[in-house]
C-alpha cells in the first residue's frame, strides 16, 4: 500500500489528517533577526547573523534539510574570481558580469568579492568542494595542489552564447582561461547548512509559511518589526517579533503555467517557489524593480525534457552532440572547446533546423558519451550531473536501468520537443530594490537571494545571504523591538483563515489555472495597452468573484491557497508595471506592439513600483544607480573580516 | 466482485506514484516525509509501514526522498511515463529506456 487510493481501497476509508489541527491558535516568538525562507540564501543569512551572537529564527515552508531550489544540490559555484586559480581581478570581473542591461550590480559585486570566502566556509561546515578522494585525477581543470576543479563555464567571457573568437586557432588555451567557476559537490551543502544553523542555536521553524510582514503601528511603509506565519501541517498562527527581518523566498515560478495534474511540474522550481516574499514586502510598502520583465520557460518539469525535468538530456553538459548517424553537430556544449557556451547563436540554430529538414542531420540527436575520455565522462556524469540539483536522481535511475556511458549514446530532445510556446513564461528579473546594505526601501527589512531584483545562481544566493545576515545583525544590534499592532494581526488572521471556514467553492488549483490563463492571454507574446488592461480586469474579476469562494480542507491546502492568492497579487503587479513601461525592451523580454521601438534611450532605466496608501506608485532608477561598484563596496564594508575565524 | 464491494472513486490524478516503496525493507522511519519540501507524503497511520503518497501531483521530482533514505532499496524512483529518457547502444543501435 503506497498511494492514497490503495489505502482507501484497503481500509475502506481515507486516512485521518496526521497532525494536530490548531487553526487560529497563536505562538509568539521574539528574536533579534527573523529570516523568512530557509533555502540557500536564508540558511546563509541565519548562520551569518547567528555568528554575530544574535538570536535568530529561520522560517521555512518545507524542511530546511533539503528545501529550496538548491536543496537537492549544486554543481557549479559560479563567479568565484577571488579563488586562487582565477586569472581575473574580482572587481574587473564584477564589472564584466554587470555589463548588460538591468543587472543587479550590488549583488554581483558582493558575489565576486565574497563568493570564495563563502565557499571556504561551506567547506568548514562539511560541504565538499575539492576532489579530496582523487576521483578525477587528470580531468581538465583539476588543480592537483588545491584539488579544486575549475569548470569550463565562463572560460573566456560570461555569456551563454559562444565567444565570437570560438573556433579560431589557439582559442581558449588552458593557461589563459578565466578560471572563475568551480565545480562542487553541492548535494552535501544543504544538510551541512541545517546542521550549522542548529549548532549556532538558530531556532528553525520548518513547515511554516510566511504570510505577511508586521510594520510599526501596522502602517504601510513603516519599519518592519516582524512577520506572521502559518504552520502548514497544523494550521497554527505564528507571530514573529524581530528587530530586523530578512526575506529570502523565491519568485512566482509557475505564474503563467498550471497543468492541474502536474502542478509541481510546471516550472523549473518546486511549487514552494510562489513569490511569497515579494508579496509580503509589496503589501508592507516595499519598492519592487523590473516587475515587467518576463522570460520564456526553457525548462519545466514534465513539460520539457531537460535535465531538471526528469528525462535527462544530453545538451549543455560538456558532451559532444551528434546526430542519429553519428555526425557532429555545430552546437555549443558548455565544454572546454567552446569555453562554456551553452546556447547556439540564432544563425547556428536556424542552420541546424534547416539541415534537419533537408536530411543533412537526422533526428534524434545524442550526447556522445562513449567518445569522451573516461575521466571527462565521469566528471560530467557523476559530478556535473550527479551533484546538479534534481539531476542526481536522474543519473541514478539511468544507471539502475542499465545505461552505461562508455557504451551508450544519451538521447537529446533538442528540436524533437519543439520550442516552448511564447505563452509559457515566468517572471524574469523582478524583485525587491536593495541598497549596499541589502536593505529594502523599508527600515528593518533586508533581502537576499532570489527575492532581490535581477538575482543569479546558487552561489549568488549564498554570498548575498551571508552578507544580508551580517548587515541585518549590525542594524539589529542598535535598535529595539517595535510595537506590534494587534489590529494588523487580527486582520491577517481573518484573511488567512477565511478559506478553512468554507467547505465548498473553488480549490486552489482552479484559481491558479485561472490566473495562469489570464497571464498567457494578456501578458505574453502580444503586448498592448488594451491587452494589459484586459488582463488586469480579468485578474480583478478573479479577485472579486473567485477568491471569496476559495476553500481549503486542511492546513496544506490552506498554504497552497494562500500561495495562489500571493500569485494573483504578483500577476497584478506585473501587469501594472507592464502598463507603465511604454517602450519595448529586448533584455526585459518585453516587446510591445503599440511601442515597437526596441530599447529607446529615454527608456533605458529601471522601473520601480510600490504601494503607498494602497495605491500603486511607479518610479524610475537610472541604469547603474548603485554607483561605482568597487568604491561603494569598499566604503560599505571597511570592517569586513573575510572568512569567519570563530568556532 | 459484487456491486457492493466496488467503490465509486474519482479518477486518479496522474502521475500518481513518483516512488515505489518496498514494505519489506522500509521501516517507516519517515525520513522521506521530512526531507520532502512539498509534503508529498504523510506518515502511515500504522507505525513501521511506508508513508502514504498524498500529494503526488505536487511532486517536483527532486529525488531527495530517495537520495536520503537511510535504507537502500526501501524507496525507488518511478518516473512518470512521459519523462523516461532514452539511450542508444553506439555499436548495436539498440534503444534503451529508463
Ligand atoms: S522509504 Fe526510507 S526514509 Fe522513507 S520511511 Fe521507508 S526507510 Fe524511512
Ligand atoms: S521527489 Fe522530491 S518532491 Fe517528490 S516526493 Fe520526493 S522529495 Fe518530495
Amino acid at each position: 500500500m503506497t498511494t492514497w487510493h490503495d489505502y482507501l481501497k484497503e481500509e475502506g476509508q481515507p486516512p485521518s489528517w496526521p497532525y494536530p489541527v490548531r487553526y487560529g491558535e497563536e505562538q509568539e516568538i521574539e528574536v533579534d533577526i527573523l529570516v523568512v525562507g530557509g533555502g540557500i540564501a536564508g540558511c546563509w543569512a541565519a548562520i551569518s547573523a547567528a555568528r554575530h551572537g544574535l538570536k535568530v529564527a529561520l522560517v521555512e515552508k518545507g524542511d530546511t534539510i533539503r528545501s529550496g531550489a538548491g536543496g537537492p544540490g549544486c554543481d557549479h559555484w559560479c563567479c568565484v574570481p577571488a579563488n586562487p586559480h582565477s586569472r581575473v581581478n574580482p572587481d574587473d570581473w564584477a564589472l564584466h558580469m554587470a555589463d548588460r542591461p538591468y543587472p543587479n550590480g550590488i549583488g554581483i559585486q558582493i558575489q565576486c568579492r565574497e563568493d570564495y570566502d563563502t565557499l571556504l566556509e561551506m567547506e568548514r561546515m562539511g560541504g565538499k568542494i575539492r576532489d579530496t578522494d582523487d576521483d578525477y585525477l587528470g580531468a581538465e581543470g583539476r588543480y592537483d595542489d588545491t584539488k579544486l576543479m575549475i569548470s569550463p563555464r565562463y572560460g573566456t567571457i560570461h555569456s551563454y552564447l559562444p565567444d565570437p573568437d570560438m573556433g579560431k586557432p589557439g582559442f581558449n588555451p588552458p593557461e589563459e582561461r578565466n578560471n572563475v567557476v568551480i565545480r562542487v559537490w553541492g548535494s552535501t551543502f544543504k544538510p551541512a547548512l541545517k546542521r550549522e544553523c542548529k549548532r549556532l542555536g538558530v531556532q528553525i521553524f520548518d513547515r511554516v509559511m510566511g504570510t505577511s510582514l508586521l510594520t510599526e503601528k501596522g502602517v504601510q511603509g513603516g519599519r518592519v518589526i516582524g512577520a506572521t506565519g502559518l504552520n502548514n501541517r497544523t494550521g497554527e498562527f505564528m507571530i514573529f517579533k524581530s528587530k530586523a527581518t530578512i526575506l529570502s523566498t523565491a519568485g512566482g515560478g509557475s505564474l503563467w503555467m498550471m497543468n492541474s495534474e502536474l502542478c509541481g511540474m510546471s516550472s523549473m522550481m518546486s511549487r514552494t517557489s510562489s513569490g511569497d516574499g515579494h508579496i509580503m514586502a509589496w503589501k508592507a510598502g516595499a519598492e519592487l524593480v523590473n516587475m515587467e520583465a518576463t522570460g520564456i520557460i526553457g525548462i519545466a518539469t514534465g513539460m520539457k525534457h531537460k535535465w531538471y525535468s526528469g528525462g535527462g538530456d544530453a545538451s549543455y553538459e560538456n558532451v559532444p552532440l551528434v546526430d542519429a548517424n553519428g555526425k557532429r553537430l555545430p552546437l555549443p556544449i558548455q565544454g572546454w572547446e567552446d569555453a562554456g557556451a551553452m546556447v547556439p547563436t540564432p544563425e547556428t540554430q536556424a542552420k541546424i533546423r534547416e539541415g534537419i529538414l533537408k536530411g543533412e542531420y537526422e533526428l534524434p540527436f545524442y550526447g556522445n558519451f562513449p567518445a569522451m575520455s573516461d575521466v571527462e565522462r565521469r566528471a560530467t556524469w557523476n559530478l556535473m550531473l550527479g551533484e546538479e540539483s534534481t539531476t542526481k536522481i536522474i543519473i541514478d535511475t539511468f544507471n539502475q536501468a542499465g545505461y552505461d556511458g562508455s557504451r551508450d549514446l544519451l538521447q537529446s530532445y533538442k528540436f524533437l520537443e519543439g520550442e516552448s510556446m511564447p505563452q509559457w513564461r515566468q517572471p524574469g528579473m523582478g524583485g525587491l530594490l536593495v541598497d549596499w546594505n541589502l536593505k529594502s526601501s523599508l527600515d528593518g527589512l533586508y533581502v537576499a537571494g532570489m527575492t532581490m531584483f535581477s538575482s543569479e545562481d546558487h552561489s549568488y544566493c549564498a554570498a548575498t545571504g551571508r552578507y544580508a545576515g551580517r548587515k541585518a545583525a549590525a542594524y539589529a544590534g542598535e535598535i529595539n523591538h517595535g510595537k506590534v499592532s494587534r489590529d494588523q494581526i487580527e486582520k491577517e488572521k481573518a484573511r488567512i483563515y477565511a478559506p478553512v471556514k468554507r467547505n465548498h467553492g473553488i480549490e486552489w488549483k482552479e484559481l491558479h489555472a485561472g490566473i495562469a490563463r489570464a497571464m498567457q492571454y494578456y501578458a505574453s507574446e502580444f503586448r498592448t495597452e488594451r491587452l494589459f488592461k484586459m488582463g488586469l480586469g480579468a485578474l480583478e474579476k478573479i479577485e472579486k468573484e473567485s477568491v471569496p469562494m476559495l476553500y481549503a480542507l486542511d492546513p496544506h491546502k490552506l498554504m497552497r491557497t494562500l500561495e495562489d492568492i500571493h500569485m494573483l497579487e504578483h500577476a497584478k503587479i506585473i501587469l501594472q508595471a507592464s502598463l507603465a513601461r511604454k517602450a519595448s525592451s529586448m533584455p526585459l523580454g518585453f516587446q510591445r506592439i503599440d511601442y515597437p521601438e526596441m530599447d529607446p534611450p529615454e527608456w533605458s532605466k529601471f522601473s520601480t513600483i510600490k504601494l503607498e496608501n494602497n495605491e500603486s506608485k511607479i518610479g524610475h532608477k537610472p541604469q547603474e544607480f548603485w554607483g561605482n561598484m568597487k568604491e561603494e563596496y569598499e566604503k560599505n564594508n571597511s570592517d569586513y573580516e573575510g572568512v569567519y575565524k570563530g568556532e | 466482485m459484487s456491486q457492493k464491494e466496488l467503490m465509486a472513486i474519482p479518477n486518479v490524478t496522474t502521475p500518481n506514484q513518483p516512488v515505489l516503496f518496498d514494505p519489506e525493507i522500509c521501516n517507516g522511519c519517515n525520513h522521506c516525509v521530512e526531507v520532502c519540501q512539498i509534503d508529498v507524503y504523510i506518515p502511515n497511520p500504522e507505525k513501521g509501514k511506508p508513508p502514504i503518497i498524498l500529494h503526488p501531483d505536487e511532486c517536483w521530482y527532486c529525488g531527495c526522498c530517495v537520495n536520503d533514505c537511510p535504507r537502500p532499496g526501501a524507496i525507488k524512483f518511478n518516473w512518470p511515463l512521459q519523462s523516461r529518457g532514452y539511450w542508444k547502444n553506439k555499436e548495436t543501435g539498440e534503444i534503451g529506456q529508463v
